[in-house]
C-alpha cells in the first residue's frame, strides 16, 4: 500500500469525514438496487423458461433465495472482517461497520430460510429438515442475533464491540460450513447453484443471469441500507463532539 | 378460461409458496429502509434535544 492510499485510508476511517461520503454514495447505491431489481424480476418472471428440469413452476423462488442466501454469507464475512479490523487496530469506524451490517446479514439469513421453506414444500414435501445446509444456515441466524444481543446488552460502546466482535470472528467458522456443507455431506438440499462444471450448462442462461443480476442488486441494497445505518450510529457514538453537536441543531 | 393476469398470480397453482416468498421479502426489505430511515430522523431529533438543553443549562 502506498503512502497516498493509506492517507485516503486514514481519512476515511475518521467518522467525521466518513458521515458526509457515506451521505453522498447512498442515493447513487439506492437508485442502482431498484433498477437492478427490476431487471432480475422482469427476467426470473418473464424470460426464464416457466419449469427447471424436475421442478415445476414453483421454482422462481430461485431468484430471491440464491440472492438472500449469498448475501447472508457475503455480509458474515465481511462484518467479521470490520470486526477483526477493530480488534486488532481498535479502529472505531470499523466497528461501527459490523455494528451496521449485522441486522442486515440476519434479515437476508431469515429471508434465506423462509423462502427455502416454501420451495422445499412443494419440491421436497417438507417445510423444514434438520440438514446440514438448513441447519448451519440457522445457526448464522443464531449468531447474527447473538452479535446483536450482545451489543446491546453491554452498555460502555468500547467494550460491547469487543465482546460482539470477538464472537464474530469466532463465528465466521460457520460460513465455510455452510458453503461446502452440500459437498461434505449428504443432503437433502441440492447442490451449488453457480457452479464452472458441467451442470451449468443444464441450467438455461437467463436463470443464472436473473439470479446474479437480483444478487447485485442485493448487494446495492445492502450498501445503501448500511451505509443510512451506520451514519446513524456515527451520530450517536460521536454525540460528545462539536460537529455532531452542530449538525443535529442545524448549524 | 382464465385470464392471462390471473394465470399469472395462479402460479399453477404454486400462488402460496411464489407469493408468499416474494411477499415477504419485499416487505422486509422495504420495512428495513423505512425503519433506518426514522431511525436516523429520531437520533437526530433526540439529540438536537440534548444540545438545547446543555445549551439552556449552560446558559
Amino acid at each position: 500500500m502506498g503512502f497516498k492510499d493509506s492517507i485516503i485510508w486514514l481519512y476515511f476511517s475518521s467518522p467525521r469525514n466518513f458521515y458526509p461520503f457515506a451521505g453522498q454514495l447512498i442515493p447513487w447505491f439506492g437508485w442502482l438496487a431498484a433498477a437492478l431489481t427490476v431487471v432480475g424480476l422482469y427476467i426470473g418472471f418473464f424470460v426464464a423458461p416457466p419449469v427447471l428440469s424436475d421442478q415445476k413452476e414453483y421454482y422462481v423462488i430461485i431468484f430471491i433465495h440464491v440472492p438472500a442466501a449469498w448475501m447472508s454469507m457475503f455480509i458474515y464475512i465481511i462484518m467479521s472482517l470490520y470486526a477483526f479490523i477493530a480488534l486488532v487496530w481498535n479502529i472505531k469506524m470499523s466497528e461501527m461497520m459490523a455494528t451496521a451490517l449485522a441486522p442486515t446479514g440476519a434479515m437476508f439469513t431469515f429471508l434465506a430460510l423462509w423462502t427455502g421453506a416454501l420451495w422445499g414444500r412443494p419440491s421436497w414435501g417438507a417445510y423444514w429438515v434438520w440438514d446440514a445446509r438448513l441447519t448451519s444456515e440457522l445457526i448464522l441466524l443464531f449468531l447474527y442475533i447473538g452479535f446483536m444481543s450482545l451489543q446491546s446488552a453491554i452498555d460502555d460502546p468500547r467494550r460491547a464491540a469487543r465482546a460482539s466482535g470477538l464472537l464474530a470472528v469466532v463465528g465466521a467458522i460457520n460460513v465455510p460450513i455452510i458453503y461446502f456443507s452440500v459437498r461434505w455431506w449428504n443432503t437433502l438440499h441440492q447442490g451449488f447453484s453457480v457452479q464452472p462444471a458441467q451442470a451449468q450448462q443444464l441450467m438455461d442462461p437467463s436463470i443464472k443471469w436473473g439470479m446474479l443480476i437480483l444478487a447485485l442488486a442485493f448487494w446495492m441494497y445492502t450498501i445503501a441500507v448500511v451505509l443510512y445505518r451506520v451514519r446513524t450510529i456515527i451520530l450517536e457514538r460521536e454525540r460528545q463532539t462539536t460537529w455532531v453537536q452542530e449538525l443535529v441543531s442545524g448549524k | 378460461m382464465m385470464s392471462a393476469i390471473a394465470e399469472f398470480f395462479y402460479f399453477s397453482g404454486y400462488a402460496w409458496y411464489v407469493w408468499g416468498s416474494y411477499g415477504v421479502t419485499a416487505a422486509f426489505m422495504i420495512a428495513e429502509v423505512i425503519l433506518v430511515i426514522r431511525g436516523k430522523r429520531s437520533t437526530m431529533n433526540r439529540l438536537a434535544r440534548m444540545v438545547r438543553l446543555n445549551n439552556s443549562s449552560s446558559e
